[in-house]
């Protein structure tokens, strides 16, 4: 913050301007939230990404960096190509390297869906022809995509104009059944698929899906018989399908919890009627605790006295389309900050005690909460809240203000606020208070970051200091991109790797 | 007519409309203002009828003891045991075997396309106008005949865009979001409707699970077409926010007490400045039926044009708490009918003596009960006369 003075005004509105971007960049996925609606949401982010792009062109596509989603990371990408005659050379040349690290970490399916929006819009300059050739090039089983990811990738060599490399794969796709037979193993597999039941089940579940429903195979069969092919993400939407077939697709399907990610695993204990997790309490409540501890790694134990204020009235629910996102995000972060921190106390709004068995209902008192916090005197406090403080409203900024100025003037209290919720109309994620940091969350897993991050910006950050972590961000993706090409199994296990 | 005037003197009830009722924190959502009431206490003994609980995703309540019953006025449901919709007339209470008692109820003779736009076992009111000119006649001793009626012929013809744009309440957005988002408090028996910051209503019933059930269908087809021109037309009305004077503060246990008592504040504010309106109003009341500790009533405004009018039925037990409340603020012109009707009532539905009361001619003032929309229901209650 040293050189502060020396900056002008429209640094600072950059730099705040940027960590607003930031924010709706984690949280925002243009889709229906508990208090607005998909085309809302959308029209606000649109707005926010065009105003970015037209206004701090370096910083926009240094964001791509960052733990923002993917959502927002395609959309970013999207519209740097699409406006790429505007760039400098030297522009040019560091946004095609940030755009090539995010390709490398981003789930294949996203890829191939932003290359068809691509197409759609008729953007086909030299730079996104390149991008795409060196993208696929670097799939480590283009036979495997083009089964699976069957017309985006027809889609994406057709607009860029490119042989694959293997001449049968381009039969597969453009002709697939003018061959007799297929020397590539999978593409064979999936000729025979077509009339032999048993080769169904060495092909993809999504691809070998269609083929059963031709078949006719029974689902519990369909599900006892691919589960060895089954992504993990697969795996766990799967669980209570498999449950309602009987106790052989269950077991078939039944995956090992302590191996998810801990957000998603807080959103399928979540989904769990509460009466199965009291009879899986154990099971549920060491995988969290297990995921939650791989995330801590070596910070564990080092936060000191951490409370955090965890929000569980009904707007936690979130949507139809992201059932309980925020509960799940406050279920994660509570046993994520359980094991960082050296003692730790969670209050949920709600005043109910047993964190596995929450459940989105009722108002949403945090001021009361919040000032429960503050009586236990903590090193830090953490609240994971959407923000909307409505019994009474206000009432959780009032209390902040008066603890910050009255009451802990000499700071020995950190106090932070993650919001897991894009707010539409104000084009950045609900603050509670002007005194408070808040920053975005999306997964609980950043959750260490964030905090770091908030802090930061506690006073207003400089644009320098931000353009240096961008920067460091954006070296750290480049050693990302080539970990992954050497290790070619992606660990999102969003592509075909099977368990 | 079992009618107990209690004169122009203003009653103690009014005011002990909401006792036993604590207000929270309103929840706004454009120029909606809901405000919660919680009952510490949840009253066993007088539950929601239970044929309104056979409704999709209403689970058993697990009820034990002998209790009674209650309808809100104008529910429609299949009251009529020949699968036929037919809403409650007037609000009913019922003894502990509610299924072998008959109701009054009208039926609803719906037109085909509205039948159709209709989700089969829907909890739902009749809009809002329909219900009110019902209960207007109720209070008047109208024949119940005449409103089934007007309610045919209104509902055979479809009703207006005005009513219809109700009926499909799901389809307004921001209608469907005041009610979609709004929290529901633990303990929650009750809720105060304003409109751009004017009370439009107010319903309260006896136990937390029942207000649960009615909640999402409450606003939406009782007040429906209110919120949607209130929401539609009006800016957005302001949050209440908390605020919190820092001088003096010095510990926490102080700056608790600073909250406890915002929280308060508001809870004052509220019923003294908000629900004024119906709170201090001058009423009527008529008691209706008795069912063992309780008293089924309706009271009337005075029917003073260009003010709060708000017209309702509680049930009460025998220390006079309210357990069941369902009140409508008046429109302008429903006050104009009701001035009429109650200057009729007062001259034993004299038509002349009403006239010369009111210094007209009987046709003009037949020509205003016309005019007012009342002329159908009329002619039938003074043919006998």
């Amino acid at each position: 913050m040293g050189g502060r003075g020396m900056e002008s005004f429209g640094d600072l509105i950059a730099a705040d301007d940027v960590l607003l971007f930031v924010n709706a960049a984690i949280t925002a996925t243009g889709q229906r939230e508990f208090h607005s609606d998909a085309g809302a949401q959308r029209l606000s982010l649109d707005f926010l990404h065009a105003y970015m792009l037209g206004n701090y062109r370096d910083l926009y596509a240094g964001v791509l960096a960052l733990d923002i989603n993917d959502h927002n990371a395609a959309l970013i990408i999207r519209r740097l190509l699409e406006t790429a005659a505007e760039a400098t050379v030297e522009q040019r040349r560091s946004e095609g390297r940030l755009i090539a690290g995010r390709l490398a970490v981003l789930p294949p399916q996203r890829v191939y869906g932003l290359f068809g929006a691509l197409r759609r819009a008729g953007v086909n300059n030299r730079r996104t022809r390149a991008l795409l050739r060196d993208w696929l090039s670097a799939r480590p089983d283009l036979a495997f995509d083009a089964v699976k990811y069957r017309s985006g990738l027809k889609q994406a060599l057709r607009h860029a104009h490119l042989v694959p490399g293997d001449g049968e794969i381009g039969t597969f796709l453009f002709a697939p059944l003018s061959r007799a037979r297929y020397d590539i193993p999978i593409l064979e597999t999936w000729r025979r698929a077509h009339f032999e039941q048993a080769a169904v089940f060495e092909l993809p579940y999504t691809v070998a899906e269609g083929f059963a429903a031709q078949h006719g195979i029974p689902r519990k069969v369909f599900l006892e018989r691919i589960a060895p092919r089954l992504t993990r993400g697969e795996a766990l939407r799967l669980q209570e399908a498999a449950q309602a077939r009987g106790p052989a697709a269950a077991e078939a399907v039944k995956t090992d919890l302590s191996r998810m990610p801990l957000t998603r695993l807080a959103g399928y204990a979540l989904s769990l009627p509460a009466e199965e997790r009291v009879v899986r309490r154990a099971e549920l409540d060491g995988a969290l605790r297990t995921a939650a501890q791989r995330v801590a790694g070596a910070h564990r134990g080092t936060w000191g006295r951490v409370t955090a204020v965890l929000d569980d009235s009904f707007s936690s629910y979130g949507s139809g389309v992201k059932r309980r996102r925020p509960l799940a995000v406050a279920l994660a972060c509570h046993y994520l900050l359980g094991v960082l921190a050296g003692h730790y106390r969670g209050l949920w709004t709600s005043g109910r005690g047993d964190a596995l068995l929450a459940h989105p209902v009722g108002p949403t008192p945090l001021g009361e909460r919040v000032l429960d916090g503050l009586e236990t005197s903590p090193d830090r406090l953490v609240i994971v809240s959407d923000g909307w403080d409505n019994a009474p409203p206000g009432l959780a900024a009032e209390v902040l203000r008066v603890w910050r100025t009255r009451l802990d003037t000499e700071r020995r209290t950190s106090v932070v606020h993650l919001n897991p919720v894009y707010d539409a109309a104000d084009f950045d994620v609900r603050r509670l208070s002007a005194r408070v940091p808040t920053a975005g969350i999306r997964d609980a897993e950043d959750l260490p970051a964030l905090v770091e991050i908030a802090q930061f910006a506690e006073g207003r950050t400089g644009l320098a200091e931000l353009t240096a972590y961008l920067d460091a961000r954006a070296a750290r993706l480049a050693t990302v991109q080539a970990q992954r090409v050497q290790g070619a199994d992606g660990a999102t296990g969003t592509d075909g790797s099977s368990r | 007519m079992t009618s107990h005037e209690r004169g122009p003197t203003p009653s103690a009830e009014p005011s002990g409309l909401l006792a036993g009722l604590r207000t929270r924190p309103s929840q706004v959502w454009g120029a909606v203002r809901l405000v919660p009431l919680v009952r510490p206490e949840p009253v066993q003994d007088l539950r929601l009828h239970p044929r309104l609980h056979n409704g999709p995703g209403v689970v058993d309540l697990g009820r034990k003891g002998t209790y009674f019953s209650y309808i809100p006025h104008s529910f429609v449901a299949e009251w009529t045991g020949d699968g036929s919709p037919a809403a409650a007339y007037g609000t009913q209470l019922t003894g502990s075997q509610p299924e072998r008692e008959a109701l009054e109820a009208v039926r609803l003779h719906f037109h085909r396309r509205m039948a159709r736009q209709e989700a089969k076992h829907r909890l739902r009111f009749l809009p809002l106008h329909l219900a009110l000119e019902g209960y207007l006649s109720l209070h008047f001793g109208g024949p119940s005949i005449a409103w089934e009626e007007w309610s045919r012929q209104a509902l055979r013809q479809g009703l207006s865009p005005r009513v219809e744009a109700a009926f499909l309440g799901t389809e307004v957005p921001g209608l469907a979001d005041a009610l979609s988002v709004f929290e529901i408090h633990p303990g929650q028996c009750g809720v105060l409707v304003c409109l751009a910051d004017a009370l439009a209503a107010a319903f309260v019933v006896p136990h937390p699970e029942d207000y649960r059930t009615l909640h999402p269908t409450l606003v939406q087809d009782l007040y429906g077409d209110l919120v949607h021109h209130y929401a539609t037309l009006m800016p957005p009305v302001p949050d209440f926010r908390a605020r919190i004077t820092d001088t003096g503060i010095r510990a926490l246990a102080e700056l608790r007490a600073a909250v406890a008592q915002q929280t308060a504040q508001w809870a004052d504010f509220h019923d003294t400045t908000m629900a004024a309106g119906l709170l201090e109003q001058e009423s009527t009341w008529q008691q209706v039926r008795r069912m063992g500790r309780f008293t089924l009533s309706r009271f009337l405004p005075e029917f003073r044009p260009k003010q709060d009018n708000h017209i309702g039925e509680a049930i009460s037990d025998e220390q006079g708490q309210v357990l069941y409340l369902k009140t409508f603020r008046l429109s302008e012109s429903q006050v104009r009918r009701g001035y009429l009707l109650s200057r009729l009532a007062a001259h034993d539905w004299h038509l002349a003596d009403t006239a010369a009361e009111l210094g007209v001619e009987k046709a003009q003032l037949c020509q205003r009960l016309e005019a007012a929309g009342f002329g159908h229901l009329l002619r039938q209650s003074a043919r006998g006369r």
